[in-house]
């Protein structure tokens, strides 16, 4: 006998390993539950709330939720997309997202989440934080204007890099975000590198390579060619 | 009796469109004229009322009200409200009116320390001092989308949204559709 068993997502039937979170055995199955903070190579963080499924009748986190034989999971629903819609639109209002001026744009997971659930308009008031941008690393740019506390970059480099440069702190709306393991709390003063993991899995554009902008042209670039829902697709590399 | 065969038919009541760019480079009216040829089948559906395309000045009654840019002045806010008055449907084009676009990127800095350096301080710059004439408007302290101020109904996002996306846009509305932009229609860049 396998371990395998199954349940239903939007009536599909999702086979899994006892163990498996409900978006990786989705994942697996080739089936898309909308997620910004999951990473199949990290543990689940949990912080978004996008990949919110309903799970026989009451709302949980896929990402975090095991699966169970016989569940019976919705994800696509109106009522799930309408919910996940506003949470798009409350990381759009409150951090500042240009995305024509970019570098990310066409690549960005949230901003491909959002043509997805056909978001039209950040419909809340517009919040215009002043964050910092920090550009002392020879390499790597930061833009904290862009960043949805994902904390994918803390699990890269701690789990992958072994080097700590992220941390999540502060308190609050506008207190709580990313700093840098330095005294200065800059970026140029850790040992960071451009080839660490933590360089590449940002799903937005805060953690950018210098001097690499452009290389492929707007129109041309990841969900440009296929929304983030196409099989094959997954936030970062 | 049967009516006559050839009888023209009457015809089609023209939908009054307006079209303005508040805060906004006249990048979405560019991308509608991009529309080429099909403008020609548009006019036989639409007539412009305001627009930059005709230079009447003010707003009347209209079907459609199209508004480019945000809000970066106090005239902005007059001819807004102007459209929203006399628009049935009102729609905003493009990243500027919908987030306050590249005009917003002055929203992190003081209003008079940007006036202060343009028009005072910055090096190679004529230094003329702050305009101040009665006939300009005044600046907002920030730039604001215009879903802020007045109720919008539809939006289309881009910078600016493609010449399909406007066509898409448009011609689901004159055939009594909810706009409805699909992958490839909907960018924000
Ligand atoms: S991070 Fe994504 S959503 Fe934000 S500005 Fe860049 S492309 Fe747009
Ligand atoms: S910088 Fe990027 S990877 Fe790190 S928390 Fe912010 S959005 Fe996530
Ligand atoms: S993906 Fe599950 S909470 Fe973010």
């Amino acid at each position: 006998m396998n371990a395998t068993t199954t349940f239903h997502l939007d009536g599909e039937e999702i086979p899994f390993t006892p163990g498996q979170t409900i978006i990786q055995a989705a994942k697996a199955a080739g089936a898309y539950i909308p997620h910004l903070c999951w990473h199949p190579d990290f543990q689940a963080n949990g912080s978004c709330k996008l990949c919110t499924v309903k799970v026989n009748g009451r709302f949980g986190s896929s990402c975090t939720m095991e699966a169970q034989a016989g569940m019976v999971v919705e994800n696509r629903t109106a009522e799930l997309d309408d919910k996940r819609r506003t949470l798009l639109q409350m990381f759009f209002v409150e951090g500042n997202h240009f995305c024509p001026s970019c570098e990310k744009s066409g690549d960005c997971a949230l901003q491909a989440t959002a043509y997805e659930l056909k978001m039209m308009s950040p419909h809340f008031d517009m919040f215009y934080p002043d964050r910092a941008v920090d550009a002392s690393h020879p390499d790597i740019l930061l833009d904290f204007n862009r960043c949805i506390m994902c904390s994918l970059c803390v699990s890269a480099s701690r789990d992958v890099d072994g080097k700590n440069v992220f941390y999540m702190g502060g308190r609050g709306i506008l207190g709580r975000r990313v700093h840098i393991n330095s005294e200065s709390g800059m970026l140029g003063d850790t040992d960071f590198a451009a080839t660490d993991r933590a360089a590449s899995i940002c799903p937005v554009g805060v953690i950018l390579k210098k001097r690499k902008g452009f290389a492929v042209p707007i129109g041309e670039r990841t969900y440009d060619l296929a929304p983030i829902s196409a099989p094959d697709k997954e936030t970062t590399p | 009796m049967n009516a006559p065969m050839n009888a023209t038919p009457a015809p089609v009541k023209k939908l009054r469109v307006a079209t303005t760019s508040l805060a906004g480079c006249f990048g979405c009216h560019m991308s509608i004229l991009d529309i080429d040829e099909r403008i020609i089948k548009l006019l036989e559906l639409i007539e412009f009322d305001r627009s930059p395309l005709t230079d009447i000045k003010t707003c009347g009654p209209c079907d459609l009200g199209l508004i480019e840019g945000g809000l970066c002045n106090a005239e902005n806010v007059h001819v807004l409200r102007e459209f929203r008055r006399n628009c049935k449907v009102l729609v905003a084009v493009g990243a500027c009116a919908i987030n306050g676009g590249l005009p917003a990127q002055r929203n992190h800095l003081d209003l008079r320390d940007i006036l202060e350096e343009v028009y005072q301080t910055e090096v190679g710059l004529s230094h003329g001092g702050i305009p101040n004439d009665p006939e300009l408007p005044l600046p907002l302290n920030k730039v604001h989308p215009i879903h802020e101020v007045v109720k919008v109904d539809y939006f289309l996002p881009g910078c600016p949204p493609s010449a399909d996306a406007i066509w898409k846009l448009l011609t689901d509305l004159l055939a009594g559709r909810t706009p409805n932009l699909g992958h490839g229609l909907l960018h924000y860049d």
